[in-house]
């Protein structure tokens, strides 16, 4: 199972995950990003910057 | 039909775009990372449109301009991404084609930008021309905020946040309308109801459904038209003197919309998408 970069918990994953995805952590709140899917690596997901949106 | 998805971070709105395209037989996903790509103004993916779901407006909207230039079809176009993620160029568009939309002004210094806040009247909202999910909105009551959020944005920011927009404020009763365009149709509509003068969801705002009157609609797709069509999520005031539109979004989320209005939003967009009617008339 992949473990938070922070807390190192074990997060849920989706049962379709995608490269990109963004999930948050259940124990420490961390927002997280799915780095690979072979195996599944999870990374800390970017700061907003000034052009995000819609 | 090959379908490249333009995206880098993956949101709920994403995920649910990238299931209806996968539920799709006659549909193969090309997934297109915008941070791994990199464009030598010639050569494009194999693909045959493009859906462009980029969290940045900037990376969006210069990977569509390549793309289009290098002739691939693209949802949205890069003018729609150009006229929409700069509030500037969309006031422009909607005052172009008669949209109405609350009284606004731009101005370059500290001192033109009192000078056409005083004019217009307290209070004013002052927005940064790029930005989203009601971030760095200012609500100026009064001639010292003023002064103070000026200079600030003078100083404290990019070059960007020296180009001043600045709208009159509207008594909007709590909440604002999201209008969802995709083509020629008006599909579905959420008011956006918030104690806070900001409304949007992204801010806490609570969506619940709004009937799509002929007012709405029609509104509605004048303001798409008027930014150049396509998929847009398009901001509606209710102000004393009728419906304003406020802004126009082209990258639209809409996950919280589903629920509340009962349209599969994400459905409608791919089938938008794939459509032959829609790519002979580009």
């Amino acid at each position: 199972m992949p473990e938070c970069p922070v807390c190192a918990a074990e997060p849920t994953i989706s049962d379709d995950p995608v490269e990109g995805e963004l999930l948050e952590c259940e124990d420490c709140g961390v927002e997280l990003e799915i780095l690979a899917l072979d195996p599944i690596t999870l990374g800390e997901a970017p700061d907003a910057e000034e052009d995000w949106g819609e | 039909m090959r379908v490249g998805f333009l995206h880098s971070l993956i949101r709920k709105d994403e995920k649910l775009l990238i299931a209806e395209l996968r539920g799709r037989s006659d549909v193969e996903l090309v997934f297109l990372d915008d941070r791994k790509l990199a464009f030598d103004f010639r050569t494009v993916p194999d693909v045959d449109v493009v859906l462009e779901r980029c969290i940045n407006h900037s990376r969006a909207m210069h990977a569509l301009r390549l793309f289009e230039g290098a002739g691939l079809d693209c949802v949205n176009r890069y003018e729609v991404s150009r006229r929409c993620g700069d509030k500037i160029l969309t006031a422009a568009s909607l005052r172009e084609c008669g949209v109405p939309q609350p009284e606004a002004r731009v101005a370059f210094t500290e001192a033109s930008a009192l000078e056409a806040i005083e004019e217009l009247g307290y209070p004013v909202v002052l927005k940064p021309a790029v930005g989203s999910w009601g971030r760095l909105l200012s609500r100026i009551n009064d001639r010292h905020a003023a002064e103070t959020v000026l200079e600030h944005k003078a100083i404290l920011g990019s070059y960007h946040h020296s180009i001043f927009f600045v709208q009159k404020y509207v008594e909007k009763g709590g909440r604002d309308i999201r209008a969802f365009v995709v083509g020629g149709d008006c599909v579905a509509a959420i008011y956006r109801s918030s104690e806070h003068w900001i409304t949007n969801t992204a801010r806490g705002g609570t969506a619940s459904n709004c009937p799509v009157t002929s007012e709405i609609g029609e509104l509605s797709l004048r303001a798409a038209e008027a930014v150049g069509g396509g998929v847009v999520a398009v901001d509606l005031f209710e102000s004393d003197g009728g419906l304003l539109v406020n802004e126009v979004n082209y990258t639209m989320e809409f996950r919280n919309s589903i629920e509340a209005t009962g349209v599969n939003i994400p459905e409608r967009i791919v089938s938008y998408t794939v459509s032959p009617e829609r790519a002979a008339n580009r």
